[in-house]
């Protein structure tokens, strides 16, 4: 491809990556940076190529390393996004559950007030995720 | 490079694309970081299983070795330190970026053209900035360093010297580049000198604007990557890299925003004074008389109060009470109190990083209120209980024009009848900046670890 192609997706990709994020809540800042973080993680592919073209000590341990950096940094990125977010989405599940739990709780030992009067509260709390 | 591989490249590409729209809004922010996911695997395992690829095993074997590495970090690691965790992952980023630059520039029959050249010099020097600069970021969050800014004897001069050095050597590399050692050393050396500028540029920033600086630095890798892209001829490289950078930068000014600083303000406000970390040590010093009660008269307080805004903030979180504070405030709803978390955009040590905390303890999304719902409560808010918070509450933000955090949107806590701080000691928040607040007639203040204390509160409210 020639420079002008290049420069193209270039320009482009510029476009698209301030579009995708123009309206973000301030909630959502630390998992999308680390999303983010964890997509440049895609170095791998190129620390991949280059150390599977590279001939003689010094070339191979350099890209050695960098592979295993970039593997660090793609991998760990989207898990650590993810341990985010589920922090966010869990919370649905924990109190179905939860509310299941202690509504079991309340039919077992009839007398649960707590444990009743928390679980309506639970339930009609849970956004519509 | 055969068409089935630039294929699923696209594709990659376009994962990135929809996880980064999808991280964007929090109903599909999960879905969007696995799609993410999903395409760098697509990416990888195409990429390892190239049929000319040489030195496949030790490739392999280097996977293993990061993933191994990797997750366990990034599973095990508490939520309050994710900040860090995320600066640490850049870095090496940023590391992994140099080092494809310094390789490729050893094989100089592919460096053939000057705007490669070019690419793998700005690489080298964008990458070693990004890899110092991220460990510093994470010795200062980790806490390995103080917090406050840094300024390095006559770092006004050193550091812009450092600096165009490191881009003189890239260019002299760049106009040598033609397969003699010569130019080898000079991007050696250009590196060494970026890596340095890397730990310089960082130093002076103050410990509450390094989220922003994280952000920033991590807008720097993808640049470095989408630079490498076009050195290898890679497509992937050059989007994702890009797509990266261009988000990077956009996030690095809404979060600058949000904390309403300046970017310029954030990498050079040691040098003019206005660091969110100006003067402290005079101020702190000072005994001004403060009003503390114990656990039973501030329990009568809240029970007693219609309404109650609870502030949390980075000590909570650094107690890991938010399972505590939750108790106490599903009991003063049991007593029919009005109940209400406050959240400031950059409680915690980064933006939303609170919200995350949390909704970790399963507190009901429809109690938290953010900063803009949050402050015209105050004004009817009877009792504001600020646990482990402090910059973000002080009224010197908004009030003294003189003060370093000058400018910064708070929450309004003073407009509350009675405001209850929650802190370890006198010592003051993460900025260093000394809080009037403190020595207001109508504040009250509990010191103690905040689970602790909280762990009292519960049992002195059970005990009304």
């Amino acid at each position: 491809m020639n420079n002008v192609g290049w420069l193209t997706i270039f320009m482009l990709s510029i476009f698209v990556g301030f579009e995708v994020i123009s309206k973000v809540s301030a909630v959502l800042h630390t998992p999308l940076m680390s999303g983010a973080n964890a997509i440049h993680g895609v170095i791998l592919v190129g620390a991949i190529l280059i150390t599977g073209t590279s001939s003689g000590g010094v070339q191979l341990t350099l890209g050695l390393v960098a592979v295993v950096l970039a593997t660090a940094n793609m991998v760990g990125g989207f898990v650590v996004t993810d341990r985010m977010l589920e922090m966010f989405k869990g919370r649905g599940k924990a109190a179905k559950a939860a509310s299941k739990s202690s509504a079991a709780t309340a039919a077992a030992a009839s007398g649960g007030t707590t444990a009743a009067s928390a679980a309506p509260g639970t339930a009609t709390d849970r956004p519509a995720s | 490079m055969s068409t089935a591989t630039q294929v699923a490249y696209l594709f990659t590409a376009l994962c990135f694309i929809l996880a980064l729209k999808g991280l964007s809004s929090p109903k599909h922010a999960r879905n969007g970081n696995l799609v993410g996911a999903l395409g760098a695997t697509v990416a990888v395992v195409v990429t390892v299983s190239q049929r000319h690829l040489g030195h496949r095993v030790p490739i392999i074997i280097a996977i293993v070795a990061g993933a191994i590495i990797a997750v366990p970090a990034a599973r095990m690691v508490k939520m309050t330190a994710i900040p860090q965790m995320v600066a640490m992952f850049n870095g090496v980023g940023g590391g992994a970026a140099m080092l494809v630059a310094l390789d490729e520039f050893l094989r100089l029959h592919r460096v053939d053209s000057t705007a490669a050249a070019i690419a793998v010099a700005f690489t080298a020097i964008v990458g070693s900035v990004s890899f110092t600069g991220s460990l510093i970021t994470f010795g200062k969050l980790q806490e390995l360093m103080t917090g406050r800014p840094i300024l390095v004897p006559g770092a006004r001069v050193i550091t812009p010297l450092v600096g165009l050095s490191a881009v003189g050597c890239g260019i002299a590399a760049v106009a040598t580049a033609d397969g003699k050692t010569g130019s080898v050393t000079f991007l050696v050396i250009c590196t060494v000198l970026a890596l340095g500028l890397g730990v310089l540029f960082v130093l002076p920033v103050g410990g509450a604007d390094v989220p922003v600086v994280i952000s920033l630095l991590n807008a720097f890798t993808g640049l470095t990557v989408a630079a490498s892209g076009y050195v290898l001829d890679n497509t992937l490289l050059i989007v994702a890299g890009t797509l990266v950078g261009a988000s990077g930068t956009m996030l690095t000014l809404l979060m600058a925003r949000a904390m309403g600083r300046s970017i310029t303000g954030v990498l050079f406000g040691a040098f003019s004074g206005s660091s969110t970390a100006g003067s402290t040590a005079e101020v702190v010093s000072s005994d001004r008389a403060v009003k503390s009660a114990g656990a039973d008269d501030i329990a009568i307080l809240l029970a007693y109060a219609r309404k109650v805004a609870i502030v949390p903030g980075y000590g909570l979180a650094v107690a890991q009470a938010q399972h505590t504070i939750r108790e106490l405030v599903d009991l003063l709803e049991s007593r029919g109190v009005e109940v209400f978390y406050a959240i400031h955009p950059v409680a915690g040590r980064m933006p939303g990083h609170m919200n995350v905390l949390l909704a970790e303890a399963n507190v009901p999304y429809e109690q938290l209120k953010e900063m803009d719902d949050a402050n015209p409560e105050f004004s009817s808010t009877d009792v504001a209980v600020v646990v482990g918070a402090n910059d973000v509450v002080n009224p010197a933000a908004r009030d003294s024009a003189g003060s370093p955090i000058y400018g910064m949107p708070i929450l309004n806590v003073d407009e509350a009848t009675n405001v209850v701080f929650m802190k370890r000691s006198m010592r003051p928040g993460f900025a260093g900046i000394d809080n009037a607040l403190l020595y207001h007639p109508k504040t009250t203040l509990f010191f103690g670890d905040a689970k602790d204390s909280l762990s009292k509160l519960v049992a002195a409210v059970k005990a009304i």
